[in-house]
């Protein structure tokens, strides 16, 4: 047979039975649109995240007090601290190299907040006026830290919108007092609501001068110190610098971890990657369904067109061209319920964009190509079946309906 | 060419039936000639049809041999059977075995289009087979719309469009009216006057009686073979 009376053939047989045809489409079609969406989400969120970090500036350096070894145990896996602490001076030592544009010191600590009769729990951030110029921080209302010496304690800070909901209700919170540990802080400034910073809810936060902290927590040992170079290209360079000073203040010893934008960004982009693929994998699972429903109707089709199959017979088709006929029908279906899947999942896609439209929602390409190959894979193996039970009808038994 | 074009001998075939060995066809011997008009009667049951679907290859028989233009072609393999039936024989049917989705030409063009010939060939074919059996202006009609005549015209248009040997046909004018009746029989003699060798199945006397060499089978057996 000829190839394009094959397809003529076969096309002519799919659109005779158009209800059988479009159940079996909107089968795969479905299949194959959950895969896109499913991929598109977990794309999405990937290329949110990377841009949520990209946004944070992506010449921004992380020290962190403690070396971590890529594999073994250190002392302080035991001890479960470091033997040296960051310090303000640690800070300023590197403020003073020429090659890292802003340094911003970072001291974290919960501590009770109170106003009047009003006191809860809060995570207080002691750094900077720098932390603007590193981190995405938006105020709402008054300023930010003065841009004074690093290691003057000013008593102001700048609250979270929840901290101001709780504490302050609808009153003004600007120059009024709070009490943080033991000592009292004027309001200057109010956060704008929303905003996470480097996983912190900024709006349960409080923020006051890096020095005011380390007395409220009776500690001088910095969380972190961010420093951000001059320019993405100087990062390694940076690195470098940060470890020889610190080395050179800590005794010799390299007691801290510098890590980069690009190491963050990268270990969650690892974890939604597998994140997609599982979720690719649990979406093909429609597909191995639309298959079996491929399956099934395609033997319907053979039973209700015995009389035909053993006409075929009659006229000198052989067993190998009718399983040829009936695959090929297969495949037909596939395709273009894969097609149908495609263009309802970029539709949905588009549609799921236009919803959220800070997230770009859109299959990856290798979603889409492993989708139409799966559902081809799938419609010609539960094809197999029904067309080589065709094949094997006894003729004179089709023929005469027995 | 010399000798029988068809040599049956000793032709069995037994159907199981619950615990029961039916005999369809009980050692049948017969030698058909080129060209011969054979009809073939006999009650229901008595292997009429087996005997047809035998000589057209669509069924094998469990003992006997077949011989077909000096080949013996009884223990060729399936898809060898089935060049041999889109090649040498016709098949006619009671109930016309028509494609309902497919017009009355690409009925007719069927085995042409699983033979895999060209389409310039196919088409002076077609032209020449609808002039033939006086249905050129309902080449587009699909079987629905031909009457229960025209239908069984368009099968025999089929079973002749690759000039078989032998056309097989199986009671072709059982679901047909008198006058339509008798219009299918004069197309087939015509396609015997040609040469090809004709077959029919039939349990009408009068049409049995038109054959040149009729058979008679009861019980799976050759009762009487007489000609005309």
């Amino acid at each position: 047979m000829r190839l394009f009376d094959l397809i003529k053939f076969t096309l002519g047989a799919l659109t005779f039975s158009k209800l059988r045809t479009s159940l079996m489409l909107l089968a795969m079609a479905v299949g194959i649109a959950s895969v896109l969406i499913l991929t598109a989400l977990g794309e999405g969120a990937r290329n949110y995240v990377a841009d949520q970090f990209a946004s944070m500036g992506s010449n921004l350096l992380i020290i962190i007090p403690g070396k971590s070894e890529t594999s073994g145990v250190n002392p302080s896996t035991f001890i479960g601290s470091t033997p040296r602490d960051l310090t303000l001076e640690d800070a300023n030592a590197l403020k003073r190299s020429a090659m890292l544009k802003h340094v911003t010191p970072v001291i974290v600590g919960a501590v009770p907040v109170s106003r009047k009769n009003l006191q809860r729990e809060v995570a207080v951030f002691g750094t900077t006026s720098n932390m603007v110029n590193v981190l995405d921080v938006k105020l709402k209302q008054g300023k930010f830290l003065p841009k004074s010496s690093i290691d003057l304690a000013t008593p102001v800070c700048i609250i979270g919108a929840a901290i101001k909901k709780e504490l302050f209700k609808k009153e003004n919170p600007l120059g009024k007092w709070l009490r943080i540990g033991d000592r009292r802080f004027r309001v200057i400034g109010l956060l704008e609501e929303e905003g996470r910073s480097l996983g912190m809810n900024m709006n349960e936060t409080v923020i006051i001068p890096v020095v005011s902290a380390q007395a409220v927590f009776n500690s001088s040992a910095l969380f972190r110190i961010l420093v951000s170079a001059k320019s993405h290209e100087s990062l390694p360079k940076a690195k470098q610098r940060i470890i020889d000073i610190i080395k050179q203040r800590h005794q010799g010893e390299e007691d801290i971890t510098v890590i980069t934008q690009d190491a963050v960004v990268a270990t969650f982009d690892n974890i939604l990657k597998t994140l997609t693929y599982a979720v690719a994998g649990i979406a093909s699972v429609s597909l191995a369904v639309a298959g079996i429903l491929i399956m099934n109707v395609m033997l319907i089709s053979v039973s209700q067109r015995t009389a035909e199959i053993g006409l075929f017979k009659a006229i000198g088709t052989n067993q190998f061209q009718i399983k040829v006929l009936f695959l090929v029908e297969a495949t037909f279906l596939s395709l273009f319920g894969a097609i149908t899947g495609l263009i309802l999942g970029h539709i949905a896609n588009s549609a799921i964009s236009n919803v959220f439209p800070d997230i770009t929602f859109a299959a990856p390409l290798w979603a889409n190509i492993a989708a139409i190959l799966v559902a081809m894979f799938t419609g010609i193996l539960f094809g197999i079946l029904p067309a080589s039970h065709a094949a094997k009808l006894d003729p004179v038994q089709a023929l005469y309906g027995k | 060419m010399t000798g029988p074009q068809i040599v049956l001998k000793d032709i069995t075939r037994v159907y199981h039936v619950g615990d029961q060995d039916v005999f369809a066809l009980n050692c049948v011997d017969l030698d058909i000639k080129h060209g011969d008009y054979i009809s073939i009667m006999g009650p229901s049951g008595s292997g009429k049809s087996t005997l047809l679907n035998m000589i057209g290859l669509l069924d094998s028989p469990d003992l006997g041999s077949y011989r077909l233009d000096n080949h013996d072609v009884s223990h060729l393999s399936e898809s060898q059977q089935a060049d041999i039936r889109q090649q040498t024989i016709g098949f006619v049917f009671q109930s016309f075995h028509l494609i309902p989705r497919l017009s009355a030409a690409d009925n007719i063009a069927l085995p042409m289009l699983l033979a895999g010939v060209n389409p310039q060939e196919r088409n002076t074919r077609l032209q020449q087979v609808l002039t033939d059996i006086g249905l050129l202006d309902r080449a587009s009609h699909r079987p629905e719309q031909l009457s229960g005549g025209q239908r069984q015209r368009v099968a025999i248009a089929r079973a002749t469009i690759m000039q078989p040997k032998i056309i097989l046909a199986d009671e072709p004018t059982g679901n047909l009216d008198r006058h339509s009746g008798s219009d299918v029989i004069q197309l087939l003699e015509s396609l015997n006057t040609k040469g090809m060798t004709l077959i029919i199945v039939t349990h009408d006397p009068e049409l049995g009686q038109r054959a040149t060499r009729q058979i008679t089978m009861v019980d799976g057996k050759i009762s009487t073979d007489g000609n005309r």
